[in-house]
């Protein structure tokens, strides 16, 4: 990439920390269903199904820098922040676990995590899929102004 | 100059997953070694079920759910072991049943013990778990038709099945397994070494060092 090309995609950062986020997302979701062995949810896999291809359409999206991968993008990262608060709610206790899909195996109910205190899995997840939200957003008014 | 970032992000990124994943499973088979070493009397108790003879100096635990199918595809792989080293292994079975409604069936297997038959129960069982495991769920009705053909005095079994006797040794089993931290089936112990990954080849490879230590 040759410097007037920088300069023609002002979003290209934004998606590349979009790319970013999904990434650690991805592997951080990796790491405790393979690694530490944590049964995922169902609500855990949908919100995967999600996640995932986030990594290599956004890295698509990356080289060359091409803001329509926000409408590509987009879709997914809502669904996923949907699913993110669904299960947030259900986890927190605002909606009964009897009106979810889950009811097969690990139940979406029970935090697993609870890191300094606070930090429970769906909220990671709702964060992670906010800032994905964010970036794509930025990505695409950056770069139509 | 994005490329550059983009490739070394990914770099780090998978450095560090590959790095703590290995941190990770070093550090838990450690504990976990450690774990056994301090709980060696809840490693094996008197009732648990086992094969070869008992002054062999390669001793393997194994905690088996008889629904679980990984358990049904290792355990010719086991028995191929104790075959090979028919004076060096002894094999001691502990029960864990995580399935739901396996715990009727670690019932059924110990009772089946008491008359002597645990191996063949086991085995006619195993055979066909295809048939009363169905979606990991135990169908009770489905065990019956696999052990007729055994010996077994049904009656009798049935009786001890639901004596308070069973029911604790099945409860010790469940406690052994929570204060090893045994949480996934099969897992096996050598010599109280816990494996250092799962798999065919590492439970191989503990089994052949330990057979080298005890038997240069």
């Amino acid at each position: 990439m040759n410097h007037t090309q920088d300069s023609q995609d002002p979003g290209w950062i934004f998606l590349f920390f979009g790319w970013l986020a999904a990434s650690v997302a991805t592997l951080g979701a990796l790491f405790l269903g393979e690694v530490m062995g944590y049964t995922p949810c169902v609500l855990c896999w949908y919100q995967r199904i999600c996640m995932f291809p986030l990594v290599l359409i956004l890295a698509a999206g990356l080289f060359p820098a091409d803001r329509r991968v926000v409408r590509y993008a987009l879709p997914l990262a809502l669904a996923g922040w949907l699913l993110a608060m669904f299960h947030w709610a259900v986890a927190s206790g605002l909606i009964p676990e009897n009106v979810t899909p889950c009811s097969q195996g690990v139940p979406c109910s029970v935090e697993q995590i609870l890191w300094f205190g606070f930090l429970t899995l769906p909220m990671l997840s709702v964060l992670a899929f906010s800032f994905i939200i964010a970036m794509l957003l930025m990505t695409h008014y950056k770069v139509s102004k | 100059m994005k490329k550059t970032l983009f490739i070394s992000a990914a770099a780090i990124l998978l450095l560090v997953f590959l790095a703590s994943a290995l941190y990770y499973k070093t550090e838990k088979s450690e504990l976990a070694g450690q774990l056994a070493e301090q709980n060696r009397s809840g490693l094996v108790r008197e009732h648990s079920p086992a094969l070869g003879p008992t002054e062999a100096r390669v001793r393997i635990v194994e905690f088996l759910d008889p629904a679980c199918e990984t358990c049904r595809r290792f355990y010719p792989f086991v028995k191929d072991m104790l075959k090979a080293h028919p004076d060096q292994i002894h094999l001691a079975l502990r029960y864990t049943p995580f399935h739901e409604n396996s715990d009727h069936v670690v019932a059924l297997l110990l009772a089946a013990a008491k008359q002597g038959k645990h191996w063949e129960t086991l085995e006619a069982l195993l055979a066909a778990q295809d048939d009363w495991v169905v979606h990991h769920v135990v169908q009770k009705e489905r065990v019956w038709r696999h052990i007729e053909g055994l010996g077994l005095n049904l009656a009798q079994l049935k009786d001890d099945m639901n004596s308070p006797e069973i029911a604790k040794l099945v409860a010790q089993d469940l406690e052994d397994a929570r204060t090893l931290n045994v949480t996934k089936t099969p897992e096996f112990f050598v010599n109280a070494k816990p494996l250092p990954s799962f798999g065919y080849e590492p439970l191989t490879n503990l089994v052949d060092a330990a057979l080298a230590s005890a038997y240069p």
